[in-house]
């Protein structure tokens, strides 16, 4: 059987081979195309191997500065309310640098859609220990092993955001065909939440970055059911018109 | 029918009425008037208020705003200003427009609340990254703040490039009877470069524009050039006599401006070039004069703008610098230093 490639990915991608990231777009545009999104969305980049994404995505986008993308979307969906708004991010991105602009987004229920991509590392920029990395990972910041006595626990921000008033939450995977179709209608329902009007909606992904962990491709997938989940369960954690 | 506002409120009132429909800024003495008043502003006219949670997404969120094709602004003070350059360097570097100002209060650091002149180099020589210029305005009056807003943001568009308007506490915070410009209409999605979803059509992106472009260096040396060269503006004051040319800007001009006039009265044939955008520098205006000397004032401890009077004179005369900051000049010790400097330079002769 034939594949069909969305439309809006154009190109081949510029990530490395077994990279997350080309999952994670190909069923955003799947995503945006299926429900004729594509036509009015707009994306605000975040800075990390994400922002290879323009060069082959052919969605209207912004790259933002690193870790503002959230703050970018926000501009946007003020002034283009009618159009699905989204922002895509790494860990470093929404986590570290932008934590603050991912928490405000969410604190006041922007009707913004966060695609957050968990590869527990600091892609672009050559592997070092990201806010996500498991306990004792090897980083090249953290060359004994990730230490939470000096570090901090890996963060779970799914934990964080559920305490607050935001429309939609899930996290999904994306190392298995049915992960991904799981991870395919989170996205579905995080742009449904956001186009009734109910606000915040954010979709993580457990990623993999087999350059960066040092692994095969299907190692990092293997990686990722066996290890990685433990830490970041998947699933569903909030759905509908916020706190309801 | 005239108004009598503050600087901040006429800034803020004329960027309404230039057809700006959205603001994210954050507090700071002394702009926060700005933030108060278009907080109830903006709602009346169906634009965009966001107090944000800091001046770096505040700027984020402008970028947004401007990407989508809307005018857009925001404004803050030092410690606040130096948060916005990471998004006014983005700005720049994805030509986009959008207006920034920023009321200097004196110091690095915190520094403190009271006026001040000393965010000169920050404004003038980027406060961001890499090569970009922003369009500096400098308003000396509550009138000139009003007017200049309304040309930046048509600047803005017309170069595609963030203008700042580098206001002081002295002038954004005194109130002055102010003509405002009538209401204008801006289209969102006129722009070329406005987002909104492809639609049926290509889609758009907003980026560091050199990496999509092969003679970046040479596009961007002569789009500064353009500017350096078409975008002057300046008010020259009895300057063709004069045997000492005094330059300031914002505050310190209105200082000047009365010591020259001062100095005049008493037969000393003094002059007044005020430079009102500060990038570009006004360098024409210093094309044929040759004074005995020239005094630059500024509010700084460092004397950040003296050293662009001497590149725009050529040296043709000695280029003398009076500087305040804690210890503010009045306008007698600017009369007092113009006898010094006309004195000595008489005994050189
Ligand atoms: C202000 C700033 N600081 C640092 C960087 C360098 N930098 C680029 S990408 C990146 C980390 C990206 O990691 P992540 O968000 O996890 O994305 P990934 O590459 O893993 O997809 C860093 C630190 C930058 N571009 N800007
Ligand atoms: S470094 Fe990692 S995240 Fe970046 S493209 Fe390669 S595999 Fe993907």
């Amino acid at each position: 059987m034939a594949m069909l490639r969305p439309r809006a990915c154009s190109a081949e991608t510029k990530y490395c081979p077994g990279c997350g990231h080309g999952i994670a777009n190909r069923i955003l545009a799947e995503v945006l195309e299926e429900s004729g999104r594509d036509k009015r969305a707009i994306g605000a980049i975040g800075v990390g191997c994400s922002s290879l994404m323009p060069d082959t995505f052919d969605i209207d986008c912004v790259q933002a500065p690193h870790g503002r993308a959230a703050a970018v979307a926000v501009g946007l969906k003020r002034c283009r309310p009618d159009c699905a708004v989204f922002a895509y991010q790494g860990d470093g991105d929404a986590l570290a640098i932008g934590l603050s602009e991912t928490m405000w987004a969410a604190i006041r229920n922007e009707r913004i859609t966060v695609i957050f991509v968990n590869n527990g590392t600091f892609g672009m920029t050559g592997g070092q220990m990201a806010p996500t990395t498991l306990e004792g990972q090897k980083t090249s910041t953290t060359p004994m092993g990730r230490d939470a006595g000096a570090t901090g626990r890996p963060l779970d921000i799914i934990k964080i955001l559920r305490g607050l008033d935001i429309a939609y939450l899930a996290r999904g995977s994306l190392s298995g065909s049915a992960d991904i179709a799981t991870a395919k209608k989170y996205l579905m329902s995080a742009f449904d939440a956001q186009d009734a009007g109910y606000g915040y909606s954010f979709v993580e992904m457990l990623s993999p970055c087999p350059t960066n962990w040092g692994m095969s491709p299907s190692d990092a997938m293997k990686h990722i059911n066996g290890v990685v989940r433990q830490t970041y369960p998947t699933g569903e954690f909030l759905r509908g018109g916020g706190n309801e | 029918m005239k108004e009598l506002m503050k600087g901040n409120e006429a800034f803020a009132e004329a960027a309404i009425r230039a057809g700006c429909r959205f603001f994210a800024g954050y507090p700071i003495t002394p702009q926060s008037e700005v933030l108060e008043y278009l907080s109830r502003r903006m709602p009346e006219v169906g634009g965009v208020f966001i107090q944000s949670e800091s001046e770096l997404a505040g700027i984020s969120m402008v970028y947004g705003a401007a990407a989508a094709g809307f005018r857009a602004m925001t404004s803050s003070s030092g410690p606040g200003y130096s948060l916005l350059q990471e998004g006014i360097s983005y700005i720049a570097s994805a030509e986009l427009p959008c207006v920034v100002m920023d009321v200097m209060r004196y110091g690095s650091g915190l520094g403190d609340i009271f006026t001040g002149q000393s965010d000169y180099w920050q404004a003038v020589y980027n406060g961001g990254h890499g090569d970009y210029r922003t369009i500096v305005y400098a308003p000396s009056s509550v009138q000139e703040m009003a007017d200049l807003t309304v040309m930046a943001f048509g600047k803005a568009e017309e170069r595609r490039n963030p203008v700042t308007i580098l206001s002081d506490a002295s002038i954004s915070q005194m109130m002055a009877p102010v003509e405002l410009p009538a209401m204008a209409c801006h289209d969102p999605d006129a722009p070329a470069w406005a987002l909104k979803g492809k639609g049926n059509g290509h889609f758009k992106r907003h980026t560091s524009v050199m990496y999509y472009m092969n003679e970046y260096d040479g596009y961007v040396r002569a789009k500064y050039e353009k500017i350096e060269k078409e975008d002057q503006r300046w008010e020259s004051l009895e300057t063709e006599d004069a045997e000492i040319v005094l330059v300031a800007y914002g505050i310190s001009s209105r200082i000047c401006e009365e010591a020259m006039r001062s100095a005049r009265a008493q037969g000393r044939r003094v002059g007044l070039i005020r430079p009102i955008s500060l990038y570009p520098y006004p360098v024409n205006a210093f094309d044929g004069l040759a004074p005995r000397a020239f005094l630059s004032v500024e509010m700084s401890a460092l004397g950040q703008m003296a050293r662009d009077v001497a590149l725009a004179c050529g040296m043709r005369a000695p280029v003398y610098s009076m500087l305040g900051g804690t210890r503010l000049y009045s306008c007698s010790d600017v009369e007092a230093r113009i006898g010094e400097i006309l004195g000595a330079a008489h005994g050189a002769f």
